[in-house]
């Protein structure tokens, strides 16, 4: 699976990282999100799809194939 | 269950439906919303689309492939007007009937207004669009209400350079949702922007000029937002057979009935670990609780009690907000992080012996995600603060 990061439109909520710290992490300085792991291994399909669905801010994306 | 209606085409009604594909349920899944537009996202309207940074197709929640992978019967630009517990079935502005095995109250809540006509309100995209279209240097603009959409809204006004007048009630603005020493910390940027904030003042109407308020003055604007709070969409479940006291009255699984659940800011449920009935206007609570309602009307037996970590942000001016936790109601605010003078900081929240939650401002994420841990874990006030 391929995950996309809308940064512009991330708010530094964190929820993604709570999902899936293996994927996605926060920039220290303003705590936009970035991904650890543009394509993660089944394993974190769960946690990624989590993230999807609780971003505030729609910014997450699941591109499978 | 072979029919499945969710009520309310935002946040938490798209949550609900994701989660009930993603959890395998293939029957029909009809997804109900009285506004024209697929689901879209409110808390940019307020930040980016008011400032006109962001094209309107920006606030889409889904780009449509993923909508139509959902494999919904959309009913958009359509309201439910009625419903009966006890027929399982809903009524709809349209003249159908919809019977339903599973139902998901998903409405949300509204504006409140103030007597008089001509102002605007902020909750949906043409809201938005038609504020915005209206912004320009040196506008007067009178923001009634310093709530966070107030606040939010005066902010980009004051940027795109309109004189902004803030009127509030109370003597601190937020003081009831944030403590009173937060909330003159976040009054403070509207000051020394040279935002007009006006505290203690109340207005009864809107006129032609601008606004009355209680003592009998006119304050006059070009346009007038009004920001006041809001009122949960429940009229049209009159004579449903369900409980409603500000917002559909739920259990701790999110249920109101059985086989029916409300989620998002309609939803007023007991929250199992602050032991309250509390109803949450929170983007993040929308998605979650959506989440968890839909999980739990498929799987009655094994339902989960909904026992998250309430958690908002807000955006103003450079000020970034974010906190977690239930705020409200609070016996001690201590400032235990961060530099109160250089504008960041951390302030945390006692009910009781326990730490209820914590409130950042300007934060690094390790800081705040350390605080939001302490709050999940219901840590004891000694243990953290002191
Ligand atoms: C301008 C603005 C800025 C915000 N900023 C933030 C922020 O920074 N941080 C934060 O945490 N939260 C913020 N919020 C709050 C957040 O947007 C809400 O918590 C979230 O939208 C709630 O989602 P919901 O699906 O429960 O309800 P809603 O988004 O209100 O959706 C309910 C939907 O149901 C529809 N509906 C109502 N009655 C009927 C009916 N009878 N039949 C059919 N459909 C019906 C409504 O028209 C609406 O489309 C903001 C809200 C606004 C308006
Ligand atoms: S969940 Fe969304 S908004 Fe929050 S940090 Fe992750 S990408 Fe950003």
């Amino acid at each position: 699976m391929r995950v996309e990061l809308d940064e512009p439109k991330c708010v530094a909520s964190g929820q993604c990282v709570l999902a899936a710290p293996e994927v996605f992490d926060q920039r220290d300085e303003d705590g936009i999100a970035f991904l650890l792991d543009e394509t993660p291994g089944a394993d974190s399909l769960d946690g990624v799809r989590e993230a999807v669905a609780v971003c505030p801010a729609a910014a997450i994306r699941l591109a499978e194939r | 269950m072979k029919r499945i209606v969710v009520v309310g085409a935002s946040a938490a009604g798209l949550a609900a439906a994701e989660t009930l594909r993603r959890e395998g349920y293939d029957g029909t899944l009809t997804l109900v919303g009285d506004e024209p537009h697929p689901p879209y996202d409110r808390p940019p309207l307020s930040k980016q689309v008011l400032a006109a940074e962001w094209p309107p197709e920006r606030v889409r929640l889904r780009p449509p492939a993923d909508l139509a992978a959902l494999g919904l019967d959309q009913r958009l630009g359509v309201a439910a007007t009625g419903m009966d517990v006890a027929d399982q079935a809903l009524r709809l502005a349209d003249g159908s009937v919809l019977p339903y095995d599973g139902l998901v109250i998903a409405t949300g809540v509204r504006p409140r207004r103030l007597p008089g006509e001509g102002a605007h309100v902020l909750r949906t995209l043409s809201d938005a669009l038609t504020l915005r279209d209206r912004l320009r240097p040196g506008l007067r603009l009178v923001v009634v209400g310093a709530g966070f959409l107030g606040a939010e809204a005066a902010a980009v006004a004051w940027k795109l350079g309109a004189r902004v007048t803030l009127l509030e009630p109370a003597p601190v603005p937020l003081a009831h949702a944030v403590g009173e020493e937060v909330g003159r910390v976040l009054s403070r940027a509207h000051l020394e922007r040279g935002v007009d904030l006006r505290t203690g003042v109340t207005v009864t109407e809107v006129t032609e000029e601008g606004v009355r308020l209680g003592d009998g003055r006119e304050v006059e604007a070009d346009e007038v937002l009004v920001a006041v709070g809001s009122l949960p969409n429940t009229e049209w479940l009159a004579g449903s057979g369900l409980t409603v006291a500000d917002g559909v009255v739920c259990d701790q699984y999110c249920a109101a009935a059985p086989g029916v659940y409300a989620a998002g800011d309609v939803a007023r449920w007991h929250h199992p670990h602050f032991g309250v009935r509390m109803r949450i206007e929170h983007r993040t609570n929308a998605a979650e609780q959506g989440m968890a309602a839909a999980r739990n009307l498929l799987n009655p037996e094994a339902a989960k009690p909904f026992a998250p970590v309430p958690y908002f942000w807000s955006d103003q001016y450079d000020l970034k907000i974010q906190a977690y936790g239930y705020l409200r109601g609070h016996d001690e605010l201590a400032f235990v992080d961060g530099d109160l003078a250089e504008g960041h900081f951390v302030a945390a929240y006692r009910t009781g012996d326990r730490l209820a939650g914590a409130l950042a401002v300007g934060m690094p994420p390790k800081t705040i995600r350390r605080w939001r841990q302490a709050v999940a874990a219901g840590a004891s006030w000694k243990e953290v603060v002191g």
